[in-house]
């Protein structure tokens, strides 16, 4: 039982602490990972591809922005007070949000428990949500495999991030 | 003609909004998956939705090869002028060799079964079919082999049904329950301009904002009405105005003038449905994630299997999947509810 409160205590303590610069190299890789597998992302996306979203991880010190171009996909960390407005805004604590990508989360069921929260352009966040969840295995597994030699590493965090979740349809 | 005493074995047919969708759901179990074009020829039609011919035809290949069956929903109804569209989605899912079309206009029904006799036809829930006299006169004119029953009718009134007819009948167990005035609901187009019939979409995203105020409370708003005010932690609901909560002269407090959010959940009623002649068994949800098609066609995959082999069902508890975490009977228990 308190093996999990440490370990997401831990988890989210190391995130918190991360620095901002160091996050970019891996987020830059994400993202032409996802341009490069998944080109459908952008069909689906039609013309929101050309919105900023802002994924706001509630309990960690940043939020992640993406401009999802088809040319040229860009997926950047900015501290929480430095972050550009966007068109749309997509809030949750980091786990629920992992999870939500990861596609072992329904985004409607944290949305009506209150524990996703959308502000501003609702269609380019619906578009968004119904694009990414198009991917098979989830956007997560789609790009863990993009790190080269690091990859293990990458899927040991996915695999302890996947065991810690957020919280479970069946735990409500 | 039809044993009230003996359980058929129903189909499920469960929804998928992409392809993954699809192939979710007929990896947990789907007899048949239900999916519409990338247009407003049916009901789901929302940004990044539903599939493109090519998808289509690359889901059914998917599907055949597993045993399950893909119908496709072209169940809206054509604007004058518009109907070479409508055509056109019959056209793709004879070419893509779906296993069914659920229709609902008379004119898309007609265009179907004189160009496509063998094509099979399901009278979708949007034609608002509700007495054998009119499910008759679609089988009779158009072929239609299977009716969705609309969400207003109780379990003794469907087995009622099922002896005057000469089609399948196919009844909704889980998910979203709207305006119980289905394929003739207003109210979206009234605040919109956007027709959930014609256009395919009810509360369009485009016209929906959210907003969070600083105690917490969350605001949702269709065009520039508010449709519900959620105090902070309070469960929420879709933004539809038959699940909006109003403020009126006439109440002490804002009410639910038409419905309350909630979803339909008919799992401890799935014994009295197939005895009553229910052909196949339907999971709404075109428009949630893999995730909850894994987790609802699973459920209900084993709650079948269950009855079919004289187990009782193990009923999975799916209330964190339904709208304002609640889950109604409808009027499959009784009319009592409005």
């Amino acid at each position: 039982m308190l093996a999990p409160i440490v370990d997401r205590f831990s988890l989210v303590s190391l995130l918190r602490f991360f620095p901002v610069p160091l996050l970019q190299p891996i987020l830059s890789l994400i993202g032409t990972q996802v341009a490069r597998n998944e080109p459908d992302i952008f069909l689906r996306l039609g013309p929101h591809a050309q919105k900023t979203f802002v994924i706001d991880p509630s309990d960690l010190p940043f939020v992640l922005v993406l401009r999802p171009r088809p040319e040229a996909p860009e997926l950047s960390a900015f501290r929480r007070a430095d972050a550009p407005r966007g068109h749309a805004c997509i809030s949750g604590t980091f786990l629920n949000l992992f999870r939500l990508i990861d596609g072992s989360l329904d985004g409607d069921a944290l949305f009506f428990s209150r524990e996703l929260r959308v502000t501003g352009d609702t269609e380019a966040v619906v578009a968004l949500r119904n694009s990414l969840d198009d991917i098979d295995g989830g956007l997560v597994q789609a790009v863990t495999g993009a790190f080269g030699p690091l990859s293990p590493v990458a899927a040991m965090t996915v695999s302890h991030f996947r065991s810690l979740g957020g919280r479970s349809h069946h735990e409500r | 003609m039809n044993d009230d005493t003996v359980p058929q074995r129903p189909e499920l047919v469960c929804p998928a909004g992409t392809p993954a969708s699809l192939r979710t759901a007929v990896d947990a179990g789907a007899d048949a998956v239900y999916c519409g074009l990338q247009n407003e020829t049916n009901a789901r039609n929302f940004p990044g939705l539903n599939f493109s011919p090519v998808e289509l035809q690359k889901s059914v290949a998917y599907a055949h090869a597993r045993g399950a069956k893909v119908l496709l929903a072209v169940n809206t109804f054509p604007p004058a002028g518009k109907f070479q569209l409508w055509k056109d989605a019959i056209d793709v899912a004879v070419a893509c060799a779906v296993d069914a079309i659920i229709v609902a206009d008379m004119g898309v029904a007609a265009y179907a079964s004189r160009n496509f006799p063998q094509l099979r036809l399901h009278l979708s829930v949007q034609a608002g079919a509700s007495s054998p006299e009119a499910i008759r006169f679609h089988c009779e004119e158009f072929g239609v082999r299977r009716v969705v029953l609309p969400r207003i009718l109780t379990v003794a009134e469907i087995a009622d049904i099922h002896r005057q007819i000469p089609c399948e009948i196919e009844a909704f167990v889980f998910g979203n329950i709207g305006m119980m005035a289905e394929g003739r609901c207003s109210l979206t187009n009234y605040v919109t301009g956007i027709s959930t019939n014609m256009d395919g979409v009810c509360s369009p995203a485009a016209d929906v904002r959210f907003e969070e105020e600083a105690d917490g409370a969350l605001t949702s708003r269709l065009g520039p009405f508010v449709i519900d005010r959620y105090a902070c932690g309070e469960s929420g609901g879709y933004p539809t105005i038959c699940k909006g909560r109003y403020a009126c002269s006439a109440q002490a407090e804002p009410y639910y003038a038409f419905e309350e959010p909630r979803s339909l959940n008919l799992s401890a009623l799935l014994p009295e449905l197939m005895r009553a002649g229910v052909t196949a068994l339907k999971i709404e949800g075109r428009q949630r994630s893999r995730a909850y098609v894994k987790e609802v066609v699973g459920a209900f995959r084993r709650a079948v299997d269950d009855i079919m082999a004289g187990r009782e069902a193990a009923l999975a508890n799916l209330i964190a999947l339904t709208e304002g975490h609640k889950e109604t009977q409808g009027a499959f228990r009784s009319k009592s509810w409005r």
